[in-house]
């Protein structure tokens, strides 16, 4: 044993010889139930984010009604016009995008991690992953702004307007590169190191007797994966595939920097949008100004985080199953 | 020739494609990453200077006059050190208690998913949320309120961070701490911390460098200002925003430079996440293997 651990013990021992056993243990008391007020931080603070923005946000969904609020297709705040539906569906549009481009590759690369790959692939690609998680929303916009935006407006936009611009939602309008798919690349990029390292810890969850068991009648590894592997992982990459989407949704500023931002229903992928993140980073200058206006932003947020809640609750329950499965 | 053609069939050209668009879909995720990073270097390295990480800015800076952003730069690292050190003090007793007294029951699993759900809450979300608490208090922007929220999101990384480590820590040092009569208190503060050490620098490491990262939340609640804040109810500028801000202006030079600024917070970033990778490496020396 290493000395540091030793003098530790020896410490422990002359205050025991101090200090008496009540004391130490009043002490474990005291300590256990301060550490057990701060452990309810996280559930109260779930409580106050909804309730807080439920108060502020209340004037507006008492004055319009909630349907009427989600499914209002004008936004005017300056003539009391606060319809939601343009901003929902741009953030279904972009999150659609972004986990459609970003699942196929993350699935293979995280079983090629999990299955194929030898220890030192794998222990280069976990800083690459590492980085990847690590770069700030703004420099992916900044990316996203410099690189992306121009690559969909001159290759992307000219190849689809020739080859599927019969299909309506590849058709190329305005053309800008500012819009649903260049935000769409970057969110891609950006949830991915989150599906990719959840895929993989579902994936060596399985245990290896059951892909020995296959490769030893004669299967290919492939086989083993798609007839072994998958059916027992499958319900944990569905939900990867929901916490990628719902990191998607609620990514804001380097969205806003790509995506267009106008306030009208998209139909093309190429089309610009305005989700409900960038509405509100964008417009929180000025809500004090406008009657209502902060009430809706806040409701915007209101309603963003209870879907985003909804996925993560449901998304996490199956992991942690998954996670602490039992195999016989 | 014969016996090769023969077993050489349909299922083993499956295995050689899957393989092979699996290794392009590494090459695709790693390529983005070298791209990403080779674009924030072309374009912000010209334009970064001395001045840039040594100035504030002066007048007529945002329209391509004289200055820098050390105003953001120090504001940036005010916010992500005070929201980190709030932070620490709040994540630590979390993960030492759901380690000493919950463990993998029922009520553990409970304070996890709370966690992981809080993590999943999206920054222009809490940035909202710190926007309406400092309505319903009447407070306005400053250092005080960034560090609180910046505090709040790093929280949940954080602790379950530091919660993942603490988690495989050999049971047999505890129960020779327990056999000599310590407190469950005693041996989390004693033996927990210190053998988990490198463990819990990551877990900090990881949030400050998402804090110092994030933007969506401090332009609620923290402000934007050419001074260094001189107090923690001032107002600071924050190096996101000054990326964000300085690319939407329409003047070349002013966006160039949020290039540069740019730069600098991938550096920043890169830095310590590299830096926490080597620190947990020689940390380790000191631990009981």
């Amino acid at each position: 044993m290493s000395r540091f651990i030793t003098q530790d013990i020896t410490r422990t021992e002359d205050q025991a010889t101090r200090s008496s056993a009540a004391l130490r243990t009043r002490q474990d008391q005291a300590a256990k139930r301060t550490f057990f007020i701060i452990t309810l931080l996280p559930v109260f603070l779930i409580v106050t984010i909804t309730v807080a923005l439920l108060v502020r946000a209340w004037p507006i969904i008492s004055a319009y009604g909630l349907s009427d609020l989600l499914l209002g297709e004008v936004w005017r705040p300056n003539n009391g016009q606060f319809g939601f539906w343009p901003f929902i569906l741009g953030t279904v549009w972009v999150t659609t995008v972004g986990v459609v481009l970003s699942v196929p590759a993350c699935l293979l690369v995280s079983i090629y991690l999990a299955e194929y790959a030898h220890a030192r692939t794998r222990s280069l690609a976990k800083p690459i992953l590492d980085l990847l998680a690590a770069i700030p929303p703004v420099v992916y916009g900044v990316w996203g702004l410099l690189a992306i935006v121009p690559f969909v407006d001159n290759v992307l936009a000219p190849l689809s307007d020739r080859w599927l611009g019969s299909v309506s939602i590849f058709s190329v309008t305005q053309p800008t590169g500012f819009g649903i798919l260049s935000a769409g690349i970057v969110l891609a990029v950006m949830i991915s190191p989150l599906i990719i390292s959840v895929i993989y810890e579902i994936f060596s969850t399985v245990p290896h007797d059951l892909r020995h068991a296959s490769l030893a009648v004669g299967a290919t590894q492939w086989q083993t994966i798609r007839n072994i592997v998958l059916p027992q992982v499958a319900p944990g990459i569905l939900a990867a595939v929901v916490l990628g989407a719902s990191r998607a949704l609620g990514e804001t500023i380097a969205v806003l920097m790509v995506v267009g931002n106008v306030p009208n229903v998209p139909t093309s992928v190429f089309d610009s949008a305005y989700p409900l993140p960038a509405l509100i980073a964008n417009n929180y200058g000025e809500m004090m100004s406008i009657p209502l206006y902060d009430a809706a932003l806040l409701g915007a947020a209101l309603v963003l985080l209870v879907v985003i809640l909804i996925f993560n609750i449901l998304s996490t329950l199956v992991l942690q199953r998954m996670l602490r499965r039992k195999w016989a | 020739m014969g016996m090769k053609k023969k077993y050489f069939q349909r299922r083993h050209i499956v295995e050689l494609f899957m393989k092979t668009i699996m290794r392009i879909a590494l090459v695709i995720v790693a390529g983005a990453l070298g791209l990403i990073l080779w674009t924030i270097i072309s374009r912000g390295l010209p334009a970064l200077s001395w001045d840039m990480v040594s100035q504030v800015p002066k007048g007529g800076y945002y329209m391509g006059k004289e200055g820098g952003i050390l105003n953001a730069i120090i504001g940036s690292a005010y916010l992500a050190s005070g929201g980190t050190l709030l932070a620490i003090l709040i994540s630590l007793p979390i993960a030492l208690y759901l380690k000493a007294y919950l463990g993998d029951s029922k009520w553990g699993g409970y304070v996890r998913l709370s966690l992981d759900v809080l993590w999943g809450i999206p920054s222009v979300v809490y940035g909202a949320f710190g926007f309406a608490l400092m309505i319903i208090l009447g407070l306005r922007a400053s250092l005080l309120a960034g560090i609180i929220i910046l505090a709040l999101i790093e929280l949940p990384i954080m602790t379950r961070a530091m919660d993942e480590v603490i988690r495989r820590m050999p049971a047999e040092l505890e129960h020779a701490a327990f056999a000599l009569g310590s407190t469950k208190f005693e041996v989390a503060l004693r033996v927990v911390t210190r053998q988990m050490l490198p463990g819990i620098v990551t877990a900090v490491l990881l949030a400050f460098g998402r804090g110092i990262g994030d933007a969506a939340s401090v332009l609620f609640t923290a402000g934007y200002t050419d001074r260094i804040p001189t107090s923690l109810m001032r107002p600071t500028a924050s190096l996101p925003l000054a990326v964000f801000f300085q690319l939407g202006s329409p003047y070349p030079e002013v966006q160039q430079r949020g290039y540069a600024a740019a730069l600098i917070l991938t550096i920043i970033v890169l830095a310590v996440s590299l830096g926490s990778r080597w620190l947990s490496a020689r940390l380790n020396k000191y631990t009981v293997k």
